[in-house]
């Protein structure tokens, strides 16, 4: 589809005619057996099909006579093309959904829809929206596409930055979305992170991504056991998947190559992988939040770098730091702060924060771990 | 496609200007109706002189003062022929009101399809 829509510039009349060229291929395939080069008879009979109806649609608005109304569908042995000739658009494809004057969760909608492959039914889901709500969403989008003609191309070198950072957040967005129980989402994050990596083989960034997203999903069916939240250093390393483990790792070391001056999706990544480790140097971990808070800014930053200072044996100095932070009633800094007043004994403040927290969790399990820290107190 | 870039500069921003600054800035904003992709534009006049018309109680209103009671007002605007909403964004981000803390809005106009003979 994605060659489509380069060449019609507009995604609901690529979808049509994508739709269209499947339905003759189905017809026709059976009778005249398959063509030498499937996929380039798919785009060109898409073409061709949609260049009759735009024609026939302009010529009914002119009010003139119908052009070649009845022109006979190219037959197999007009076609004569290789199928490198057809380039690959889904970078260009990925860049279009995620330029910035839509609203970020429009961006999100069209990437799933229109690289993700997932039904409007799908996403609604996921983002916990009516389907009603994410048609209009995602109509609304290709609108504003049409209307103000953003174009269908890999930036300009010097916009690339701003706009490959835009894409790898929508990217990480969606595996936010999936990282509880929508393993599908994760995957399918995943696999875009996969398709950036590949088509955007310089940029680091797009590895470190890739490495960040491996490396967490290796521990997905090790943080939550039977409704019950596991810290990282309580969990079932055996069940940790080494696969992702080391294909994060290699993306990882393939970012690295490229550039060893870290961005943030590397950083990141690097955390994950020194997490992995079966004894995890702390330090080193904390050194790397400070980098990426110094990039970033982030208070969230700030606040696992803190967690990271106290398990490399500091949980005073970890206090300090989370005290220092401005982050509202932000449920992890409260949950954090209950437990580091744990830690160092302070059982009637670690009492009231620890019920702050739970009046502030978000999920069951959640819920369920802190609760029974408050009950070991 | 033709687009509006509308200019909203922070208050007091312009009269902040030392002459000197002032007379590049204005020197800027000359320079865009020298594009040839520039359609038009112009510098309003202060919001001292707007005058707003509205329909209310069956009749035409006229009062003094803005339309919208923000602080930031419509202080001019260009009209650019670009080839996508990229180019009209690389134009707007070069308008000197968002350097100085404003912003610009692009917006594409309604183009009325002109008919071609066949």
């Amino acid at each position: 589809m994605a060659s489509l829509v380069g060449f019609l510039g507009d995604m609901d009349l690529a979808e049509e005619a994508a739709q269209e060229a499947f339905a003759v291929a189905a017809e026709r395939w059976p009778r005249d057996g398959l063509p030498q080069h499937p996929v380039a008879w798919l785009v060109a009979t898409g073409r061709n099909r949609t260049i009759d109806r735009v024609r026939r649609e302009r010529t009914l608005e002119g009010k003139t006579r119908l052009l070649e109304a009845d022109q006979p569908a190219a037959t197999m042995d007009e076609i004569d093309l290789d199928d490198s000739t057809i380039p690959d658009e889904r970078l260009e494809l990925i860049f279009t959904c995620c330029h910035p004057s839509l609203a970020v969760e429009a961006q999100v909608a069209l990437t799933l829809r229109a690289l993700g492959g997932l039904t409007t039914e799908e996403i609604a889901r996921a983002f916990l929206v009516s389907e009603q709500t994410m048609k209009r969403r995602l109509s609304r989008a290709k609108a504003k596409i049409k209307a103000t003609a953003i174009p269908f191309a890999v930036p300009a070198d010097r916009l690339l930055p701003d706009r490959l950072a835009a894409v790898l957040a929508v990217v990480y967005l969606i595996f936010n979305q999936g990282y509880t129980d929508r393993g599908d989402l994760a995957a399918e994050a995943i696999r875009l992170g996969r398709l950036l990596a590949e088509l955007m083989a310089d940029e680091p960034e797009a590895h470190g991504l890739l490495a960040l997203m491996l490396l967490h999903d290796s521990r997905r069916d090790t943080r939550v056991v039977d409704g019950q939240l596991v810290p990282l250093a309580e969990q079932d390393r055996s069940r940790h998947d080494q696969a992702k483990v080391k294909a994060g790792r290699a993306a990882l070391a393939r970012a690295l190559a490229l550039r060893p001056a870290a961005g943030p999706y590397v950083l990141q990544g690097a955390i994950a992988s020194l997490q992995a480790e079966e004894q995890v140097d702390w330090d080193e971990v904390a050194a790397l939040y400070e980098r990426l808070e110094r990039l970033t800014g982030s208070p969230v930053v700030a606040l696992n770098r803190a967690v990271a200072v106290a398990e490399a044996g500091a949980p005073e100095r970890a206090l300090e730091l989370v005290d220092s932070l401005e982050l509202g009633d932000y449920r992890y800094l409260h949950s954090t702060r209950a437990e580091l007043l744990r830690r160092l004994g302070r059982q009637e403040e670690a009492r009231a924060a620890f019920e702050h927290a739970l009046r502030l969790a978000a999920t069951d399990p959640e819920r369920r771990f802190l609760a029974r820290r408050l009950a070991g107190l | 496609m033709k687009y509006a870039l509308l200019i909203y500069p922070k208050p007091g921003s312009e009269e902040a200007l030392g002459e000197d600054e002032y007379k590049s800035v204005s020197a800027e904003y000359l320079a865009f109706r020298e594009d040839p992709r520039c359609l038009g534009g112009a510098h309003l006049q202060p919001i001292e002189t707007a005058t707003t018309v509205r329909y209310s109680g069956g009749e035409n209103l006229i009062t003094d003062g803005p339309y919208a009671d923000t602080k930031e007002v419509l202080g001019g605007y260009f009209v650019f022929e670009a080839s996508n909403l990229d180019e009209a964004l690389e134009v707007a981000q070069r308008v000197p009101a968002v350097r100085l803390g404003g912003a610009v809005e692009v917006r594409p106009l309604v183009e009325i399809p002109v008919e071609t003979a066949h």
